[in-house]
């Protein structure tokens, strides 16, 4: 007997149609991967369960759980249930706690609300449950306040509010997407023991398919609001029978191909005169005050680095979120200066100089952004903005000169140049992106630096953008730093890899070396926590027999 | 949290001295010779310069404003031209109207504001929702000396509930000094209160669209207990601000209203002051009603704290 | 699901089409342009000439001739409504454009340079803060006497804090986006980046900010000229005329009542229409909905 069991259901909000006979069961204990992409209606079966849909949603079909039938349960019923037999884990865990309230609050209140216990009573099982999740007494206080957290420790107390009161059902929507990756192993981790303790029934919620597979002992693969396959994890994807399930496998494992690979060592002096040479940098920001009286002691966020990058070399530099590489990107991009320490871009200094005196360097240098949605002015249109790097040109192009330019460089990254019109609002993430490389390349650079470019990607989108960056390499012959803290990206399109931790370089060499035999701690933990598909069927298979 | 607090006070001492630069120089500087502008231009030569030795006008320009600036902090505002008397006596008599009315103003809007904001935040988008705003948009267009000429016009001059206007002072009895004060508190609070409600309902249906309202939903809270523990409190800080910013405005308020209802406060000490031209009444008024200002923004700030944990621990 | 905070470029016809579906906008618009209506035809026709004092008419109730009554002069009030409309919308309008004058460009400077320049211009506007429009007015008429122009300068001073607050949160907002980041790549400096960027992304809190500053500027001017420091007799103004009214609240409750109640509808369909403009333009209160 199933403890969730989501029959035909069918929602649309508005006149918007979300999802169309939907079909899931999650049975006690078991853990049930619900694996999509943006906008396939995963999020919105999760809410239809716990009933926190928006107003305007209207849902058919059937959804019981544990013999109640949701769809048609009062609000009372809903909040018994909420919290006490169902908990639920959200994506975001910088913005999902009260910052006004303290932790332990937060905690103890469902258990208050829930069993009517004593403050000192709930605030006993809070502590518990605190310690459970990995934040011991000492250091985590319940008067702790949740902006003292950092992102995984937030998302720790979240998942001791889900689950303080031994739900038989968790929800976690994305639980792991906005942490890095060991951060991500180890609330998987937690996750999976908290399963296997109370026997509860989880059902996971992902875009990635590695992560799931890790975790889930069935698999339902929705998109566009319908399942397409449903069934046993690692049968599903080594038979791979359902098209679309092969297409998210194989984007999910895709590595574009790379004709012609650049050899040369990171600190290579005998190689052609290095394009990049960042030397002994290093940055402080200015601490936190504790007191009137003493300065605060600064906080060194990138720590006496050096390194060169030769010209048409890709380099991936990688490490945990706070570790110093967008910092070190910044300072890179002139848009940051060092404390310390010199940076020379084709031999010209770049620290401490005027936007005039940088103009040369900038033709030659470009960026690309994470966030498709943010790294363009929703107010102007793509000619404009794919342009605007023709700002550092001696002669400024006229406007005829221009919009070829613009033509040219959308033609190259695979849009049409009657796009040039439109506003960027009208293009999905992935078209974005390319028009965040068509604005990079339109100058002809020799080095683009890319912040995490496709990170906030679909897998298949995010294939198809990675073949973009490795054919611009190999046709353009621009290098690339590549900043991820995604080990499969770096594995992908670079030569060579830097690892980073707490504002060191701590590990380099050619990228299947480092990746394949890490030396030190920071790209053993890098390694071991990378989710790969590969092995995680492997694994799976193994257990099974 | 402490590093907080001082920058704050240090900020509002600073302010406080520039606003008193500003006043000593708008009404001491500009005119060239207050003493010529407070005679008018048919004294004699002697009278003006009897006017000017008593004022000091003649001590050096930075002279002129370390005495006044050292007289305002001993509370010695100087001495009314038309009055004959220390300026702080005047001031005495009159604050004991002005500050009761603000006061008793600010307390009737927040009353009848946050419950209306709550009701209608807690029923938005339904009719509930549409009424109250829409009264609140109809009260903050209202201006409030007007509202006062129609509140006389209903209840002192139909209904004779109230007196139409004058004060009986305090010696009088409480009961009598506050009945003569409770239309023009309404008159006051109404338009004001129309605001904040506004304020607070758009400040919590902000903050009810933040993703821990559904943590908190996702506990099994139900919406009700949602919004008194969740929302509520998050919604304070802007809230405050308003607060801050209404207090100003029922200050210039109370000096309007008090023409309405010929209540013998600051309002009417300053406008028989500009009438007379005398600009040691006006300066000094002018000054405490700005000190008044700067205090309840620090008062503002101060609160923030208290509200936002977050504030406490930065610098 | 993620929301994203994007404030997505429309087509004029779409937010054309938005702007006439929205209750808010479409009453406040047809408000504030039937206000604006009255003040331009008062400049070629009222009723009676608002100049000429007729004291055998004086004090009349509302009648088929004069349909909101005369006032203690003989005056028709209906005339003088629609001739103090203007004097209120020029005193408004002139006193929002000194503080988005001055405002904005400093609240825009002050996110742009941050540091010790915001700090400053920041200090600066709570100073200006510190001195609601009644105080300044009190102090200029103080020396200079009363006028129009007092309570123009006065309204203007106070808006200019209002508008620097807001340029500047709105900036401070947009200045951490990507989108600033690429265009700082592409070697562009500061000024530019506010001009390109910065300020396009602002401009719907400014113009919302914009209708509430004149809903409060007409408020505020009425005000001022109700107790004497605004606009001067014999030229008719709004607040001037309940001033006038109220010693003879018992004999002519229309003296009170009218001019009253057009400063209602026009504070009414001003705030209408910002909340229209807001609703249709802000990305932030279209979530809501």
């Amino acid at each position: 007997m199933s403890l969730l069991e989501i029959e035909k259901l069918s929602l649309s909000i508005g006149d918007t149609p979300i999802l169309r006979d939907v079909e899931l069961s999650v049975a006690p204990g078991e853990v049930m991967g619900l694996v999509g992409e943006s906008g396939s209606g995963k999020s919105i079966t999760a809410l239809t369960v716990m009933q926190l849909l928006p107003w305007a949603a209207r849902a058919t079909g059937r959804v019981t759980f544990d013999g109640i039938d949701i769809l048609a349960a009062s609000e009372d019923q809903m909040c018994a249930l909420r919290g006490d037999d169902i908990g639920m884990v959200f994506q975001e865990p910088m913005t999902a706690l009260n910052p006004v309230k303290t932790i332990g609050e937060q905690v103890a209140e469902g258990i208050r609300w829930h069993t009517r216990a004593s403050r000192a009573d709930a605030e006993d099982r809070a502590r518990k449950m605190l310690d459970r999740v990995g934040l011991p007494a000492a250091q985590f206080p319940l008067s702790r306040y949740p902006h003292e957290l950092s992102g995984g420790q937030r998302q720790r107390v979240v998942i001791a509010i889900a689950c303080a009161l031994k739900p038989k059902l968790l929800i976690a929507d994305e639980p792991t997407t906005a942490l890095d990756v060991v951060l991500q192993a180890q609330i998987l981790d937690l996750l999976r023991d908290l399963v296997a303790e109370n026997r509860m029934g989880l059902l996971l919620i992902s875009h990635d398919l590695a992560v799931v597979t890790e975790m889930a002992d069935r698999i339902t693969i929705v998109r566009h609001g319908e399942v397409m396959e449903t069934g046993d994890t690692a049968r599903t994807l080594s038979e791979q029978l359902h098209p679309y399930t092969r297409q998210l496998a194989q984007a999910s494992m895709h590595v574009p191909a790379r004709a012609r690979t650049h050899e040369v060592g990171l600190d290579n002096p005998l190689g052609a005169k290095p394009l990049l040479q960042v030397d002994s940098v290093t940055r402080d920001y200015p601490g936190r005050r504790k007191s009137l009286l003493k300065r605060a002691a600064p906080i060194r966020a990138v720590d006496d680095v050096s390194f060169s990058i030769d010209p048409g070399q890709s380099v991936a530099l990688v490490g945990r979120s706070g570790c110093g590489k967008s910092t070190l990107a910044r300072m890179v991009l002139a848009l940051d200066g060092p404390t310390s320490g010199t940076i020379r871009f084709r031999g010209q200094d770049i620290v401490g100089k005027s936007e005039a005196e940088l103009k040369p360097a900038r033709r030659d240098m470009q960026v690309v952004f994470q966030d498709p949605y943010g790294s363009f002015d929703p107010r102007q249109k793509v000619e404009k903005l794919v342009a605007e790097p023709l700002h550092v040109l001696e002669k400024k192009p006229t406007n005829g000169e221009r919009r070829e330019m613009v033509a040219k460089a959308l033609h190259e990254v695979g849009l049409s140049p009657r796009d040039m019109d439109k506003y960027p609002h009208e293009f999905s993430g992935g078209q974005r992106q390319r028009l965040s490389i068509a604005r990079a390349i339109i100058t002809r650079p020799k080095l683009v630096v890319a912040d995490e470019p496709v990170s906030a990607l679909d897998v298949s989108i995010r294939a198809q953008v990675l073949d973009l960056f490795a054919e611009l390499n190999q046709k353009l012959g621009i290098a690339y730093l590549f900043i991820t803290h995604d080990l499969t990206v770096a594995r992908a399109i670079t030569d060579a890899v830097m690892v980073m931790h707490d504002g060191k370089i701590v590990e380099r060499g050619k990228t299947s070396e480092v990746l394949d035999h890490p030396q030190s701690e920071a790209a053993k933990a890098l390694v071991a926590a990378a989710p790969d598909l590969h092995r995680a069927i492997a694994r799976r298979l193994q257990e099974q027999g | 949290m402490t590093v907080y607090l001082l920058k704050r006070l240090a900020i509002a001492l600073i302010t406080l001295v520039l606003a008193s630069m500003v006043v000593f120089a708008v009404l001491e500087i500009i005119p060239g010779d207050p003493a010529r502008l407070m005679l008018g231009l048919n004294a004699s030569a002697d009278q003006v310069e009897l006017l000017r030795n008593q004022m000091g006008l003649n001590a050096p320009l930075a002279a002129r404003y370390l005495h006044w600036a050292g007289g305002l902090l001993s509370l010695d505002f100087g001495r009314s031209y038309t009055y004959s008397v220390p300026v702080i006596e005047l001031v005495r008599e009159r604050v004991v109207v002005s500050l009761p009315l603000a006061l008793i103003a600010l307390a009737l809007s927040t009353i009848i504001a946050i419950p209306v904001g709550l009701f209608s935040a807690g029923r938005h988008g339904r009719a509930g929702d549409t009424i109250a705003m829409g009264a609140a948009q109809l009260g903050v267009a209202v201006p409030n000396f007007w509202f006062a000429l129609m509140l006389i016009y209903l209840f002192a001059v139909w209904l004779r509930l109230v007196p139409a206007g004058g004060f009986p002072g305090w010696s009088a009895g409480v009961w009598p000094a506050l009945k003569s004060l409770v239309l023009p508190a309404i008159a006051l609070a109404l338009p004001q209160a129309a605001i904040l409600a506004r304020v607070t309902r758009s400040a919590l249906i902000e903050v009810l669209n933040e993703d821990y309202i559904r943590t908190a939903r996702a506990k099994g809270l139900p919406y009700r207990a949602v919004l008194w523990r969740h929302a509520l409190r998050n919604a304070m800080i802007p809230v405050l601000t308003i607060l801050g910013l209404q207090f100003a405005f029922l200050l210039a308020g109370t000096i309007i209203i008090e023409n309405v209802f010929y209540l013998p406060g600051l309002g009417r000490l300053v406008f028989q002051a500009i009438t007379q031209r005398d600009l040691i009444v006006v300066e000094s008024v002018v000054m405490l009603l700005v000190a008044a200002v700067i205090a309840v923004n620090l008062l503002v700030d101060l609160s923030y704290a208290v509200v936002d944990p977050r504030l406490r621990s930065r610098q | 699901m993620t929301l994203r905070f994007d404030i997505p470029r429309e087509n004029f016809a779409d937010i054309l089409v938005k702007a006439f579906t929205n209750r808010s906008f479409l009453a406040g618009f047809v408000i504030t342009v039937l206000v604006a209506a009255v003040a331009i035809v008062s400049f070629f026709w009222t009723p009676f000439d608002v100049t000429r004092l007729i004291i055998a008419d004086k004090t009349q109730a509302p009648s088929p001739a004069h349909w909101f009554g005369t006032d203690h002069f003989g005056r028709d009030i209906l005339s003088m409504i629609m001739v103090g409309a203007r004097n209120s919308i020029a005193v408004a309008l002139v006193a929002v454009g000194i503080g988005m004058g001055i405002g904005v460009p400093l609240g825009a400077f002050a996110a742009a340079r941050g540091g010790i320049v915001d700090e400053a211009v920041m200090r600066l506007n709570d100073l200006v803060f510190a001195f609601p429009a009644l105080l300044s007015a009190i102090m200029i008429t103080a020396i200079f006497g009363p006028g129009a122009l007092n309570a123009i300068i006065a309204i203007g001073i106070f808006n200019i804090p209002v508008f620097a607050r807001v340029a500047r949160a709105g900036a401070l907002a947009i200045w951490p986006r990507e989108f600033i980041l690429a265009a700082r790549a592409a070697g562009k400096g500061r000024t530019l980046i506010t001009l390109e960027h910065v300020l396009p992304n602002i401009v719907t809190l400014l113009l919302v900010q914009g209708t509430i500053q004149f809903a409060l500027g007409i408020l505020a001017e009425a005000g001022l000229s109700y107790v004497g420091l605004g606009t001067q007799p014999p030229m008719p103004s709004w607040g001037r005329m309940l001033f006038d009214a109220q010693t003879r609240m018992v004999a002519a409750p229309w003296m009170a009542i009218f001019p009253g109640m057009a400063i209602v509808v026009t504070v009414l369909g001003l705030n209408l229409l910002g909340d229209g403009i807001a609703d249709i333009l802000d990305p932030k209160s279209r979530r809501q909905r």
